[in-house]
C-alpha cells in the first residue's frame, strides 16, 4: 500500500528531481528543455527487502513552449541500502511533446559545418547570461547532467545543474556529435557544488547517450 | 607579476599543483584552484618567483600558457576604466538596481543613500575576516532605541540575487518614506537595520575567483581548505545534524559557534541593541519562506502565528507575478540544519524570525539572470512588508 505524501514533502521533491533528471536524459535535446513546474501528487510505498518507491504526478513545461503544460507520471524506486546503484525510474508523458525535428536538424548541420570544434565555458556566465547561439548547448548540458543526476540520486540528495563550466566538441568519424562537458552540479542537502565530467553523444534521429561520466577530482 | 594558465593532463600533475599550492612561502595566488585535471588552473605569481615556478612546471612536463604577461598593466588599465565609469556614474544619478554590482559599487551606493536621505545612516558593525567593513544601513526617523527590524542578505556569497535585492529594497524604503502609507507608518514607529552584504569576503571571492563560493574566507588551522558556512555557525543547536565538521565541506560549521567574525559582529550588535522584534534574512534559491526551527524538527511555540504570517507573506509575494513560495519550518521545508541564524534569533527572544529563499527553483539557480533582479526584489519586498506591518502592529 502506498502512503500519500504532501507534495511539499522533502522526499517527494527529491524523488521528483531524480525523475526530471531521467526525463531530461531521455527526451531532452538541443531543441527541448523540460523543467518542473509543480509536483502535483506524491505517494510512497515501502517495499520489504526491496526499497522505497515513489509514485509522482508531475507538471512540467518545455522552456521553448512555455504556454503548454506537459503532464507526466513517474515511478522512482530507491534500492534498499544501496549507495552505488541508481534509482529505477519510469516516466510516462501524457500526450505528445512538441516536435523538435527541424530545430534538431538545423543545430546538427550548424555544428557539423563549424570549421573549428566548438569550445565554450561558463554557461550561464556569472550574471546568468547565455548567448543565444549557446542555448542549444545549454540544453544538451541539461541532457548530460540529467543522466548524472539520475544515476547519483538518493533519498538524501537533490541535484540541480548549477553551471556548465566547460564544453568542448570532439569531432568524430561517425555521424554522432560528441560534447565533452564539465558541469557543476549543486546538491541541495549538502550544499556542495560538484564538478562532473560527462561525454555526451547526440544525433538528431538517434537521440542522446552518455558515453562516460565521472566526478572530477576533489574540490578546492 | 604574471598570471599563468596551467593545463594539467592527469591526476599526477594535479597533485603536483596542489603541492605547489600548499607551499605558502611562494605566495602564489590561485585564481582558479587545482581541483580537477580537466579544469584550467590560473595562478598569479610574484615577479621574483616567475622564473623558478616556470622552471618547476617545465621540469614536470606540465603545460602552461601566459594569461597575463604583466598584471600591473592590466590593473592600471582597469583602474582607468573604473575611474572613467565612476565619473560617468556620478554625472548620471541612477544606480542600476537591475544589474549585478561589485562590492565597491554597492558600498558607494550605500554612501549615496545615506547622504541623500536624512533618516538613513550608514554604520559599521564590525569587520570581516579579511578586514572589510560590515556596513549596515540604519533607517530611523527619530526616537531613542525604538523597536527594530533586522534584515540581512548575502550571508552566502554566491546567492547574488539577495545582495542585489537588498539594495533595491533599501532604495525603495528610503524613497517611499513620506509617500507610501505603510512604509511611513512603519518607520514612524520602528527602526530598520539592513545589512546588504553579510559576507563581503565571500562576495569579493565570487567576483574574482569562484562564482560558486558560499562560505566565509577564514583560514582554518590544520586544513588547506578555507571558510566556514556562516549559516551553520550561529549558537543554535551548533554542531548538530545538518552541518558538517569537515573544513572542506560547504556546510562546515566552524571550530565553534560565533567563530566567524561576520556572525559574531551581528550577534553582538543585536544583543547590545536589545530591542529587535524581527530578524529577516535573504537567501537563494528555491522560493521558500521559512521560520524556525532548523536544528530540530519540532515546531516553535509560536508556530500558529508564524505559519499564518508566513502564508500571508507568501500570498503577497504571489500577488505580483504569480511566483509561489512554499511556507514552513526550515526542517520540514528544506532540510534539518543546525547553527542557523533565525533559530538563534528566535531562541534569543526575537519572535518574528523568517528566512527567505528567493528565485528561482533551479533553472538558473545561483546564476539568476539580471533581468530577474527587479521582479525578484519587488515580489520579495511585498512579502517582507506583510511581515513588517504585522510586527509594527504587534509592537505598538
Amino acid at each position: 500500500r502506498a502512503m500519500e505524501l504532501p507534495s511539499s514533502h522533502l522526499s517527494a521533491a527529491r524523488a521528483a528531481a531524480a525523475a526530471v533528471g531521467y526525463l531530461r536524459y531521455l527526451r531532452g535535446g538541443p531543441g527541448r528543455g523540460l523543467q518542473l513546474r509543480e509536483l502535483r501528487r506524491a505517494r510512497r510505498q515501502d517495499i520489504d527487502d526491496v526499497g522505497h518507491k515513489y509514485y509522482l504526478e508531475l507538471e512540467l513545461e518545455d522552456v521553448l513552449d512555455k504556454d503548454r503544460t506537459v503532464n507526466c507520471t513517474a515511478e522512482v524506486l530507491y534500492h534498499l541500502g544501496s549507495k552505488t546503484s541508481a534509482p529505477d525510474v519510469q516516466v510516462t508523458v501524457q500526450g505528445e511533446l512538441r516536435s523538435t525535428e527541424d530545430a534538431d536538424q538545423e543545430f546538427y548541420n550548424r555544428i557539423r559545418s563549424l570549421e573549428k570544434e566548438l569550445v565554450a565555458e561558463n554557461i550561464p556566465d556569472s550574471h546568468g547570461n547565455v548567448p543565444p547561439e549557446l542555448e542549444p548547448i545549454h540544453r544538451l548540458a541539461w541532457v548530460a547532467s540529467g543522466y548524472v543526476i539520475w544515476q547519483n540520486s538518493t533519498e538524501n540528495t537533490k541535484f540541480h545543474l548549477a553551471q556548465v563550466k566547460h564544453v568542448k566538441q570532439v569531432k568524430r568519424s561517425d555521424e554522432d556529435l560528441q560534447f565533452d562537458f564539465v558541469v557543476l552540479l549543486h546538491e541541495m542537502v549538502s550544499q556542495e557544488v560538484l564538478p562532473w565530467e560527462v561525454t555526451l553523444l547526440w544525433h538528431p534521429q538517434r537521440g542522446a547517450r552518455v558515453a562516460q561520466s565521472r566526478a572530477a577530482g576533489a574540490g578546492s | 607579476h604574471q598570471v599563468l594558465r596551467i593545463k594539467t593532463k592527469n591526476e599526477e600533475e594535479l597533485k603536483q599543483l596542489q603541492l605547489l599550492e600548499s607551499l605558502e612561502h611562494l605566495e602564489l595566488d590561485f585564481w582558479i584552484n587545482p581541483s580537477a585535471p580537466a579544469l584550467p588552473v590560473d595562478v598569479r605569481i610574484p615577479a621574483v618567483r616567475v622564473q623558478s615556478v616556470k622552471a618547476f612546471l617545465e621540469s614536470q612536463g606540465i603545460e602552461y600558457s601566459i594569461l597575463i604577461e604583466d598584471l600591473q598593466d592590466v590593473l592600471d588599465k582597469e583602474k582607468q576604466d573604473m575611474v572613467e565609469s565612476a565619473q560617468r556614474q556620478r554625472s548620471s544619478t541612477t544606480f542600476d538596481f537591475g544589474a549585478y554590482h561589485t562590492l565597491d559599487d554597492i558600498n558607494a551606493e550605500l554612501d549615496h543613500l545615506a547622504s541623500e536621505y536624512s533618516f538613513v545612516e550608514k554604520i559599521q558593525i564590525g569587520e570581516s575576516y579579511e578586514k572589510r567593513p560590515l556596513y549596515v544601513l540604519k533607517f530611523s526617523t527619530g526616537g531613542s532605541n525604538r523597536p527594530a527590524i533586522w534584515l540581512d542578505a548575502g550571508i552566502h556569497s554566491r546567492e547574488w540575487v539577495t545582495q542585489a535585492s537588498a539594495l533595491w529594497i533599501a532604495n525603495k524604503i528610503a524613497s517611499d518614506y513620506g509617500t507610501d502609507e505603510s512604509i511611513t507608518s512603519l518607520l514612524d514607529k520602528m527602526d530598520l537595520f539592513l545589512l546588504p552584504v553579510a559576507n563581503p569576503d565571500g562576495f569579493v571571492y565570487t567576483h574574482t575567483s569562484n562564482r560558486m563560493w558560499r562560505k566565509t574566507r577564514s583560514k582554518i588551522p590544520g586544513s588547506i581548505c578555507v571558510g566556514v558556512d556562516p549559516n551553520r555557525n550561529w549558537d543554535a543547536g551548533f554542531g548538530g545534524p545538518g552541518a558538517s565538521n569537515r573544513p572542506c565541506s560547504d556546510s562546515y560549521h566552524g571550530p565553534r559557534a560565533n567563530s566567524e567574525v561576520e556572525v559574531k559582529s551581528v550577534v553582538d550588535f543585536i544583543k547590545n541593541h536589545g530591542n529587535f522584534k524581527a530578524f529577516l534574512t535573504l537567501h537563494s534559491y528555491s522560493q521558500l519562506l521559512m521560520y524556525p526551527y532548523g536544528y530540530k524538527c519540532t515546531r516553535p511555540d509560536d508556530y500558529a502565528e508564524l505559519e499564518s504570517l508566513g502564508r500571508a507573506a507568501a500570498s503577497s509575494i504571489r500577488s505580483l507575478y504569480g511566483t509561489t513560495f512554499q511556507v514552513g519550518t526550515i526542517c520540514k521545508t528544506i532540510y534539518q540544519a543546525s547553527g542557523g541564524s533565525i533559530d538563534w534569533s528566535y531562541d534569543n527572544g526575537i519572535k518574528y524570525s523568517f528566512a527567505f529563499e528567493l528565485r528561482d527553483t533551479g533553472r538558473y539557480g545561483f546564476l539568476l539572470p539580471a533581468n530577474q533582479i527587479l521582479p525578484a526584489a519587488q515580489e520579495t519586498w511585498l512579502g517582507l512588508k506583510t511581515i513588517m506591518e504585522h510586527v509594527r502592529d504587534k509592537s505598538s
